[in-house]
């Protein structure tokens, strides 16, 4: 049975606390931002390496369904916990942006993939005609007009990858929720923290999906 | 050795006598069991001014691809001024052309093409200035000077700052024009770059080219359905038939007087039409 009498809100207790989780939602932020960077980068070269020869596209694709295809915590751990064997010591932190940006990275790769796909064969034909090479076909050409459309597709799984962060907690960040639960542990209080975790959740992520909803309409209207 | 060099016959005078500045010799290109063009032999002189004419898929916009390195032909070999394109001497032998050999050689090479292919995302002046810039390492105002002028040429002077998405389609076929002619190639492929117009901006593009062929000192290859353009600006007008070359000659004759049946019964198709 729920227990409706320590469900009361402790208005004091709640922001005496708040200091701490707003640290907290720093390192979330902080993760998020330094994650979706590296995704950003890692997406971007596995859309290039499939469209290259056999030898590199194969593996490539069967990496990006490998890590599309099992759980981002099982991810986490294999990296926290197994790369020590190998030598390989990180930091919590920086394991857990690792693992952020690869798993994101291979979805991004799908969403570079997809821009890529949509600019026309004649822009490529034209910069062959002109006789650009690959780099400058690909950095003044290709990519410029394969971005823009992206863009809110980006923006998705820059929220996506903002509420999955708590799973960081599993490897030990110090990030939202893993700080709920210590102040919980601490005090016996967990309906003030974890509470407070949502609602920073909220005030996040609500304006970023408002703001994506915009790039959405712009592009759309744009194609038209 | 003196008597040697001065003769023209010889190899190392090659350059006081221009060849051809195209030579398809005996060139195939299949696209699975269809033939499209079938032991191909063919030269384009020096300064010469080609309309090729032909029925739907007898394989005209395919030799204009073989020849930008855009389709890879399956046999034969094609000359660009004395060089092969698509393949590279090694050891007294031809191999397959490496994308350095392929730049190097198609640097002679330039096209327009049916839709334009305009750069959507740049001005009408940086789709002129982008490549001369970043692939022939001139200067932006160099570049910029020489836009302008081929703007004017084209009569777009005044649209230098406008995107290709606010331009008429005459307007993007004559900036593609302009964007082509500042890589100075030897050689221009036109590609039907008047079908995707409306009828009514089909004049002003034509007007362009037949200034063009009458100024300029680079071959030009066009693929056109415009016979009496062709008949204006053409040196000579090939008439392609089943990836070949069914017959060809000088206007006045392929227009007045032509000999193969097939040629016959294509002009009068589309001249009835
Ligand atoms: N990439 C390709 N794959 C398969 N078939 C192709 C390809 N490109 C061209 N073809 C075929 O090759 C044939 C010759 O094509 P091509 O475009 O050279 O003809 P064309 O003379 O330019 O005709 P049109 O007057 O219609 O433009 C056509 O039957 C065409 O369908
Ligand atoms: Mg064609």
């Amino acid at each position: 049975m729920f227990d409706w009498i320590t469900f009361t809100w402790d208005m004091e207790f709640a922001l005496e606390i708040l200091p701490q989780l707003l640290r907290a939602a720093w390192i979330t932020l902080q993760a998020t931002v330094v994650g979706f960077a590296i995704a950003v980068v890692v997406g971007l070269v596995l859309a290039l390496a499939r469209r290259g020869p056999r030898i590199v596209s194969w593996p490539v694709t069967f990496l990006i369904e490998f890590i599309r295809s099992t759980p981002l915590l099982v991810q986490l751990y294999v990296l926290y916990f197994i790369l020590p064997l190998y030598g390989v010591s990180l930091s919590a932190f920086v394991t857990g942006v690792i693992g952020l940006g690869l798993h994101y990275g291979a979805y991004l790769s799908e969403v570079y993939r997809a821009g890529i796909e949509h600019v026309d064969k004649g822009q490529w034909e034209a910069a062959i005609a002109l006789n650009f090479d690959r780099r400058r076909t690909w950095t003044n050409i290709v990519l410029p007009q394969a971005l823009p459309p992206m863009l809110p597709m980006f923006g998705n799984y820059f929220i996506v990858m903002f509420k999955e962060t708590p799973l960081l907690s599993a490897i030990t960040v110090v990030e939202l929720l893993q700080t709920a639960k210590i102040i919980g542990s601490r005090t016996f209080n967990y309906v003030e923290p974890y509470t407070l975790v949502g609602l920073i959740f909220l005030a996040l992520s609500y304006p970023a999906a408002l703001v994506v909803n915009r790039l959405e309409a712009r592009f759309a209207r744009q194609r038209q | 050795m003196p008597a040697n060099a001065s003769d023209p016959a010889s190899p190392e005078n090659g350059r006081s006598d221009p060849g051809p500045v195209v030579r398809f010799e005996q060139v195939t290109k299949r696209f699975g069991d269809l033939t499209v063009l079938d032991r191909l032999d063919f030269e384009v002189a020096q300064n010469e001014k080609i309309a090729i004419i032909g029925p739907s898929g007898s394989g005209k916009t395919t030799i204009l691809r073989v020849l930008m390195t855009l389709v890879e032909p399956n046999e034969g070999v094609v000359y660009v001024d004395g060089e092969p394109l698509w393949h590279k001497p090694a050891n007294g032998e031809l191999v397959r052309a490496d994308e350095a050999h392929l730049r190097k050689v198609r640097k002679n090479i330039g096209m327009v093409f049916q839709h334009f292919n305009l750069f959507p995302h740049m001005s009408v002046l940086r789709n002129v200035t982008e490549a001369p810039i970043h692939v022939l390492g001139r200067s932006r105002s160099e570049a910029e000077d020489q836009a302008l002028h081929l703007l004017d040429k084209v009569g777009l002077g005044d649209k230098t700052d406008q995107f290709p998405s606010q331009l008429s389609g005459g307007q993007k076929q004559r900036v593609a024009i302009a964007r082509a002619l500042a890589m100075q190639p030897k050689v221009m492929l036109f590609d039907e770059v008047t079908s995707a117009l409306d009828p009514e901006l089909v004049g002003e593009v034509l007007n362009i080219l037949r200034d063009l062929a009458r100024d300029t000192e680079m071959a030009m290859l066009i693929v056109t359905h415009e016979m009496q353009f062709a008949r204006d600006v053409a040196d000579r007008v090939v008439f392609f038939d089943s990836g070949r070359v069914a017959e060809e000659g000088p206007p006045s004759k392929i227009f007045s007087a032509p000999e193969n049946p097939r040629t016959q019964s294509f002009l009068k198709a589309v001249l009835d039409h």
